[in-house]
């Protein structure tokens, strides 16, 4: 790449940066809510899920 | 449409996101992987930009799904002051974030564009300032949205903020026809057919296709948070 490949880098590590936050961020808050939910035993873990369908 | 009013029960939403977010997480983790390789080895350098117009294959959808999103976050608003969907208020708040991530890409990466071609990072240019108008408008949704005590309060604000919002689309589309502005005037999606070279469109439209699966498979996932959040508020008050 020319000259300009510190802008197209920097371009595409922002884009990566921010939608890989957001899809970091979103997987997060889903782990911390179910989390929440199975200890007021509203729903079970995952693993607890597993363990009864076997 | 009856398939969008099956889908606005929560319960049934969530068996059709827990069956569609796998495969759709598998399709765009492909799509993406084969989009830069289209984007940043296969495509040619264009002969005015050079290669700074592979900045344009991660703008452009950006910008696209930016707009999309906030037509998605007015459709859900009146959804829900009209019909009062359940689903539609979860999933506006479960939208807003990656609207606003979306549209945070298109202006930062605008703006890598902007420095070697136009010689600065940034022009009060009508594009340029009511994209920026876009942003606020969902960070103003997103802060609307948890305003209140009540999240139903909240939830209705943001709905009007959206629908009056919305007049930004097309001031957004047409900027570049209406006012003299130093953003270019649209390229794809204009009468007559876009004025792209195959080489660019290709990549364009494969990371544009990429890039709303991504948005896509944000908002399910986010939704699905929303609801099961909703239900350990709605356990937290009756204990």
């Amino acid at each position: 790449m020319s000259t300009h490949a510190v802008y197209v880098m920097s371009a595409y590590l922002v884009a990566l940066v921010i939608l890989g936050g957001l899809l970091i961020s979103s997987l997060a808050a889903r782990q911390r809510v179910r989390r929440e939910l199975a200890a007021r035993g509203l729903e079970r873990p995952r693993e607890q899920r597993a363990r009864t369908s076997r | 449409m009856a398939d969008l009013h099956f889908l606005a029960n929560p319960a049934r939403f969530r068996r059709f996101s827990q069956r569609v977010l796998p495969s759709l997480s598998f399709a765009t983790v492909l799509m993406l992987a084969f989009g830069l390789y289209l984007a940043l080895i296969q495509s040619p350098p264009d002969y005015q930009q050079g290669d700074t117009v592979r900045i344009m294959f991660v703008h452009v959808p950006s910008a696209w799904i930016a707009m999309a999103g906030y037509g998605l976050l007015a459709a859900l608003g009146a959804s829900l002051l009209v019909w009062r969907h359940p689903l539609a208020a979860l999933m506006a708040r479960a939208a807003a974030p990656v609207g606003a991530g979306f549209c945070a890409v298109c202006l930062l990466t605008g703006s890598l564009w902007g420095r070697p071609m136009w010689g600065a990072y940034w022009v009060w240019d009508a594009r340029l300032t009511s994209m920026l108008l876009l942003f606020f408008l969902y960070l103003g949704h997103i802060a609307l949205s948890r305003a209140y005590d009540e999240p139903e309060r909240g939830d209705r604000a943001a709905a009007i903020l959206a629908l009056i919002g919305v007049i930004n689309l097309p001031i957004i589309k047409f900027s570049v026809d209406w006012w003299n502005t130093l953003h270019q005037p649209a390229s794809v999606a204009r009468l007559g057919g876009p004025s792209i070279h195959p080489s660019i469109l290709v990549p364009l439209m494969w990371m544009a296709v990429t890039l709303f699966l991504l948005f896509v498979l944000l908002v399910l996932l986010r939704t699905d948070t929303e609801i099961d959040r909703r239900r350990l508020e709605n356990a937290e008050q009756q204990a």
